[in-house]
């Protein structure tokens, strides 16, 4: 039995929005073992980087946060700025969905390397560079010694996005948590991101939690799928068993995501499944299951009493009153 | 200029005349060496000046009540062609010809009377739509630029338009974009889009920016106008599942052309340009059986203010020889409305000796 790398228990976190509480995260528990990929899937709300956000301890003070969230046994919540940085880098590490807004546009690329290097270690500055330099080769750079010199702005999307992997893979992070990582990249240059972010974990070693909106995304490239709605985590699985023409996908707002996704093999003009509706109100959460007022499946239990989220069959929870039948919607 | 040498083929459509139809459109930006856009300085470091090769003879036709979809990456050019066909720069050569008007030739008064039946939806309904206006109002305005009915009509057709976009007048017609979602505030966009009756609506990743079941639900309406409206759409998005799903015919973009054009089925099913095979290749799969087929396209698109000589997409192609840097391949029809700009498309066997063509300066 391996221990958990990270493990996650009832996770809460609240903003106070003009008075009016909204729980982002409510309840979420989950773990990541080392060298194992997590995608976390969710629409925009769903309270998916909230999560990962209150981990890494990068929410704004007077947020409350409660439940925990062991890092290697270590409790990471309540910790100081200064403790955490003993983690942060050197033990996790986080890429974000905008590579142009998370450079620093004054400062040439290798510098910004160099920094999180000597942040987190006793380096001449000449080593801190020869380490920058590897790091931008290690991320599969061309010309490295040349682009250590460039500003963000004369890099590319995709190189872009690969400077920020080299400044999270500074310290040979155990987990690095990609927050929608490839989303703002075109298909090819994410298929590349991907591609590289996978040799690296096997390379390093290194856990994975992908943050996204793609199930698709998910279903290609994660070992484990937790699917997010309103706070709370609606269906876990590993992917394999969630996928696929055997596919058992048993919570319905899992399946419309599924459904929803575009296919090639799908012909023109065929009218897709939809849900309607929105996300609800976070600050107004029905007393029921938060998906119901959505649902085509919805009845009175589902209104009157939210599910839980429970293991139905090894390694898949999924909180759900009236499942899916085969994964098949019926 | 039309003929065998254009990407012109209807693909099985019903004869007659096209409602817009599009020859050897270029389109030109000259760069100089102070500010210029990151995205085109060339790998070489440092700015340069030179002109941007940003659309180059583009050709097509969009058949009445047809939909064509547009397929190609960042900095592939088919946003600036959108923006050409409006006329808005003006493209620099080549023919915009819609509904028998030849709209590179118009101006003023007359460009704007022409225009009115080809409408537009942008990506990001919170940049497009004017943050201090109502939806009432966003909805009402172009219907005033045409001084199209007296006040109480105008009332009345924009609560018809907000209506057939699924939003209830009553509820949304005061709203302020910010008081919307993004799902909600596309569809003021799109009723905006619909308030002329136009017969061609051109979408620039018009659902990119929406979670996907909202983007489903946007999908639909614009499915429910084509048929209640029998509108056209030009769909132009990066993404080719999406793409397909709603298009008739596929245009694949690379770098300023096109590399392939036909219908949506045949261009997925039998890509004819490895562009397009590696466009398909690139999406994520939800079948785990067809897990990652690895990274297919190599690099990043070369600079369009220095091109590749011959193919453009050479220097990253698997298949690439000696002749593809040589001689530009013309499109061809390899099957029906099928076309491919290729020397050695897929359904021929490969070259005998493969592997990119260097672009220029990586020989050095």
């Amino acid at each position: 039995m391996i221990d958990a790398l990270l493990q996650v228990d009832d996770l809460r976190v609240t903003f106070s929005v003009g008075g009016r509480e909204v729980r982002a995260v409510d309840g979420v528990s989950f773990t990541v073992d080392p060298g194992r990929t997590l995608a976390i899937i969710g629409e925009s709300g769903s309270g998916k980087t909230v999560c990962c956000r209150a981990i890494m301890g990068l929410l704004p003070t007077g947020t409350a946060i409660g439940g925990s969230a062991r890092l290697r046994g270590a409790e990471l919540l309540g910790l100081s700025d200064a403790e955490l940085r003993k983690y942060r880098g050197s033990d996790m590490a986080m890429v974000f969905q905008d590579p142009a807004r998370s450079l620093n546009p004054t400062m040439r690329a290798g510098l910004q390397i160099t920094e999180a290097i000597r942040t987190h270690r006793k380096v001449t500055k000449r080593e801190a560079e020869t380490q920058a330099i590897e790091l931008l080769r290690l991320v599969r750079i061309p010309a490295a010694e040349r682009r250590f010199h460039e500003y963000p702005h004369q890099l590319s999307g995709g190189m872009r996005q690969r400077v920020m992997i080299a400044i999270a893979l500074a310290c040979r992070p155990k987990l690095l948590i990609a927050d929608e990582a490839t989303t703002a990249l075109d298909v090819t240059t994410q298929a590349q991101i991907m591609e590289l972010l996978l040799e690296l974990q096997e390379q390093l070693d290194m856990a994975l939690i992908l943050i996204s909106h793609d199930l698709g995304l998910a279903a290609s490239y994660a070992d484990e799928v937790l699917v997010m709605y309103a706070g709370k985590i609606v269906e876990q699985a590993p992917a394999a068993r969630l996928f696929g023409s055997e596919g058992a996908v048993r919570m319905r707002y899992t399946r419309a995501l599924l459904d929803a996704i575009p296919h090639l093999e799908r012909p023109a003009h065929a009218e897709l499944p939809v849900v309607g509706g929105r996300p609800p109100d976070p600050t107004a959460l029905p007393p029921g299951c938060s998906f119901a007022p959505r649902c085509a499946s919805a009845a009175d239990d589902c209104v009157a009493k939210a599910p839980a989220l429970l293991e139905h069959a090894p390694g898949h929870r999924w909180a759900c009153w009236h499942p899916c039948e085969n994964g098949v919607a019926s | 200029m039309s003929g065998k040498h254009s990407m012109n083929a209807s693909g099985g459509q019903a004869a007659g005349e096209p409602l817009l139809s599009v020859r050897d459109v270029v389109q030109e930006f000259v760069v100089r060496q102070r500010g210029t856009p990151s995205r085109f300085i060339s790998g070489g470091g440092g700015a340069k000046a030179g002109v941007v090769q940003a659309v180059s003879g583009v050709s097509f036709d969009v058949m009445p009540g047809e939909t064509l979809g547009i397929v190609g990456e960042t900095g592939s050019g088919k946003s600036t062609l959108a923006r050409a066909l409006l006329q808005a720069p003006r493209p620099k050569s080549g023919q915009v010809v819609f509904r028998g008007t030849d709209l590179t030739r118009l101006r003023g008064h007359k460009l704007l009377q022409a225009r009115r039946h080809m409408q537009f939806v942008f990506q990001d309904p919170f940049s497009s739509l004017d943050p201090k206006w109502r939806a009432r109002s966003i909805v009402e305005e172009p219907l005033i630029a045409y001084r199209t009915g007296d006040r109480p009509a105008r009332r009345k057709r924009v609560d018809e338009l907000l209506d057939l976009v699924g939003l209830d007048p009553a509820r949304y017609a005061k709203r302020h974009p910010r008081e919307l979602s993004g799902g909600q505030a596309q569809r003021v966009a799109i009723a905006r889009a619909l308030a002329l009756s136009p017969s061609l609506i051109i979408c620039d990743e018009a659902v990119s920016s929406l979670d996907v079941l909202i983007q489903a639900q946007v999908l639909n309406l614009f499915e429910k106008l084509r048929g209640e409206f029998g509108l056209s759409y030009l769909f132009i998005a990066h993404d080719l599942a999406l793409v397909k799903q709603v298009s008739d015919r596929v245009a694949v973009m690379y770098l300023g052309k096109l590399c392939e054009v036909g219908p949506g089925d045949a261009v997925y099913r039998e890509p004819l340009h490895p562009y397009t095979r590696a466009l398909l290749d690139s999406i994520p799969s939800t079948e785990p059986g067809a897990k990652r087929t690895a990274a297919t396209l190599k690099g990043e698109p070369p600079s369009p203010i220095d091109p590749p000589s011959g193919c453009r997409f050479r220097t990253r192609c698997p298949r690439a020889v000696e002749q593809c840097a040589l001689e530009e391949p013309k499109p061809r029809e390899l099957a029906p409305g099928h076309l491919v700009a290729c020397h050695f498309p897929l359904s021929q066997p490969a070259p005998a000796i493969t592997g990119a063509v260097p672009a220029k300066e990586t020989v050095l």
